[in-house]
């Protein structure tokens, strides 16, 4: 396994500001932000009329916590473009993450957005082995999804080769790797598994017959587990990644080759970990609630948006030289969101998918697996008597209709379950809708 | 002329169908007949049954789901070629046969179609128009199985 020199790879020296420095930056950036979001986003300068708050209000980091949270909903509420910080004709470009109401929230970015995007993960593809007379592999689907695209600026940004490759058809992928002899691979951890699968279906040793040497895997949670089986199957040393669309997309923190958490982009973010029922800063080396706020994204500057993922943060300081503290892995949500084949998906959806197709929402349960590595959902519903019929033309209609309308509604395809009234587990209180049997919270944590 | 048929919808796994007929049988219905249908995911089942008002009743009890389905029942003869000439009549008069099923009686030399049509009047009225054939009533169903029951 390639173990890099740590000093030769920082890519950007915002990676290795002072502390203090750095902290200064982020106040300047922060009050820079607000006043930026008052003048032009109607939406915050209600909020911060409501509050009695200004830019003026905001002299230090810590000032943050005066201004209010961002949640996914205000997005959808604000659909399609009424958060931009910026003239529509700034806008270069328009990603966006699906909706559980059937309308995507959107990810925009100006041309200094793209500009940054690149940068920040060109930071982390650099620390994690990718140079420019290298190649590198995107096994990430393209299109709206923020994933494929930000990768692909990071690795042009650093200058290697890059590979659209996209994602499905893996005997593709696996014939396009070994013949251009390409060194990283960049996909969700479970398609790197699967990739390894595919390969020894086909005869081959992946740790001998793939040339990939490093990987950068996000776009849904893993655990240690994996990264061992991904790093002992495909020969390669494995790193971990963190974006999500709202803010910017992949970037926004990645490991260095010291593999102890990844390192916040604290330059262009700011993040706080908050207690997700108190919405109180957890102690020092507790696990909460990551909130980011952006310090420079132009197109829209979210504040304190509030990701639901559940993380610690580590403050003490990395031997790769890097000054900026480092999540952990995300080993949760603070809702019930689910990330299958790297999309979100919410329970609720679902149920909106029954509900359109049947008119009522039956009693129904999600069980989550991952056979072959590839995440399967299986959702299982209680048969009403309305839904009932004695011909199996009509019963195989039926299971059509609710299959094709969850695909609509989520994107993904499920298997789905008829089983009889009462068979499922009934709750006290809030139902518990999701049956995850990927990993366990220990193997989450390890 | 229409008969009751109880549809139950059965999930795929150990134990279903032998739980419709524990029901059954402890609250004392007898089957006269019955048919499957299913996939690799689920079935249904189809039964006659004099007892379907109370069939229907102890099997919602016990969480199954069940409709009432209207059927025909119709006497063939039962000897080669029976069955194929009332079914000639009916593509004849394009009458779509859902499904079907049957039950030959041990003592005579009758057996009963049971047919679940798109359009059961007409399929009725088609029946009692041709001469070698006959639409049963409940009563009579219920009679003719007299020498057939079988136990559930």
């Amino acid at each position: 396994m390639t173990q890099l020199a740590t000093e030769q790879t920082i890519w950007d020296k915002n990676e290795s500001l002072p502390r203090e420095e750095l902290e200064a930056l982020q106040a300047k950036r922060l009050k820079e932000a607000v006043a930026r979001v008052y003048q032009n986003v109607p939406f915050y300068t209600k909020k911060f009329d409501d509050l009695g708050i200004s830019a003026d209000d905001i002299n230090s980091i810590e000032d943050v916590r005066k201004l209010p949270f961002t949640v996914k909903t205000d997005l959808r509420d604000n659909y399609p473009l009424d958060l931009l910080a910026v003239p529509r004709e700034k806008l270069a470009r328009l990603h966006a993450s699906s909706g559980t109401t059937g309308k995507p929230t959107f990810a925009v970015f100006t041309q200094e957005d793209l500009d940054t995007w690149s940068d920040l993960c060109a930071r982390f593809l650099y620390a994690g082995g990718l140079r420019k007379n290298q190649f590198a592999h995107v096994a990430f689907g393209y299109g709206l999804f923020t994933g494929g695209f930000g990768l692909h600026y990071g690795i042009e940004r650093v200058g290697a080769g890059v590979i659209p490759a996209a994602s499905g058809n893996t005997r593709r992928q696996i014939s396009l790797l070994r013949d251009l002899n390409t060194e990283t691979l960049i996909c969700t951890p479970s398609y790197a598994l699967n990739i390894a699968e595919v390969a020894r279906e086909e005869g081959l040793d992946p740790a001998k017959d793939l040339p990939i040497k490093f990987g950068h895997f996000g776009g849904e949670p893993w655990t240690e587990d994996m990264r061992e089986a991904i790093e002992a199957e495909l020969g390669i040393t494995a790193y971990n990644n963190y974006g999500l669309s709202e803010v910017l997309g992949p970037g926004v923190a990645g490991e260095c080759p010291c593999r102890n958490g990844m390192h916040l982009q604290e330059d262009h973010f700011l993040f706080e970990l908050v207690d997700p029922q108190t919405d109180e800063p957890v102690k020092p080396g507790e696990v909460g609630e990551l909130i980011i706020t952006n310090l420079t994204k132009q197109a829209t500057t979210l504040l304190r948006y509030r990701t639901r993922d559940l993380c610690v943060i580590h403050e003490d300081v990395c031997d790769c030289g890097r000054t900026t503290r480092r999540m952990g892995r995300v080993i949760g949500r603070s809702d019930d969101m689910m990330i299958i084949r790297g999309v979100n998906v919410f329970p609720s959806q679902i149920e909106e998918a029954l509900l359109s197709v049947e008119g009522t929402t039956p009693h129904y349960m999600i069980e989550l697996d991952r056979p072959g590595n590839l995440d399967r959902v299986t959702v299982s519903v209680e048969i009403q008597p309305h839904m009932f019929s004695d011909k199996m033309t009509e019963m195989n209609m039926l299971k059509r209709a609710i299959d094709k309308e969850i695909r609509t509604i989520t994107g993904i395809g499920v298997t789905l379950n008829l089983v009889q009234p009462q068979t499922l587990a009934r709750f006290e209180g809030k139902a518990k809708r999701v049956i995850d049997n990927r990993f366990t919270k220990e193997e989450l944590e390890k | 002329m229409k008969i009751q048929q109880l549809s139950v919808f059965l999930e795929n796994k150990p134990g279903q169908m032998a739980g419709v007929f524990d029901i059954l049988g402890s609250n004392g219905v007898n089957i006269i007949t019955m048919s499957t249908a299913d996939t690799e995911q689920f079935g249904i089942l189809r039964i006659i049954t004099r007892e379907w008002e109370k069939a229907k009743t102890v099997l919602e009890e016990g969480q199954f789901v069940v409709n009432l389905t209207p059927v025909v029942a119709i006497q063939v003869p039962h000897k080669p070629g029976g069955l194929s000439s009332i079914l000639a009549i009916f593509q004849k008069q394009n009458i779509n046969i859902e499904y079907m099923y049957a039950f030959p009686c041990a003592h005579t030399t009758e057996a009963v179609l049971i047919a679940r049509f798109e359009d059961p009047d007409a399929a009725i009225k088609v029946v009692r128009e041709s001469e070698n054939f006959k639409a049963l009533t409940e009563e009579d169903v219920f009679k003719e199985k007299k020498a057939c029951e079988i136990q559930s």
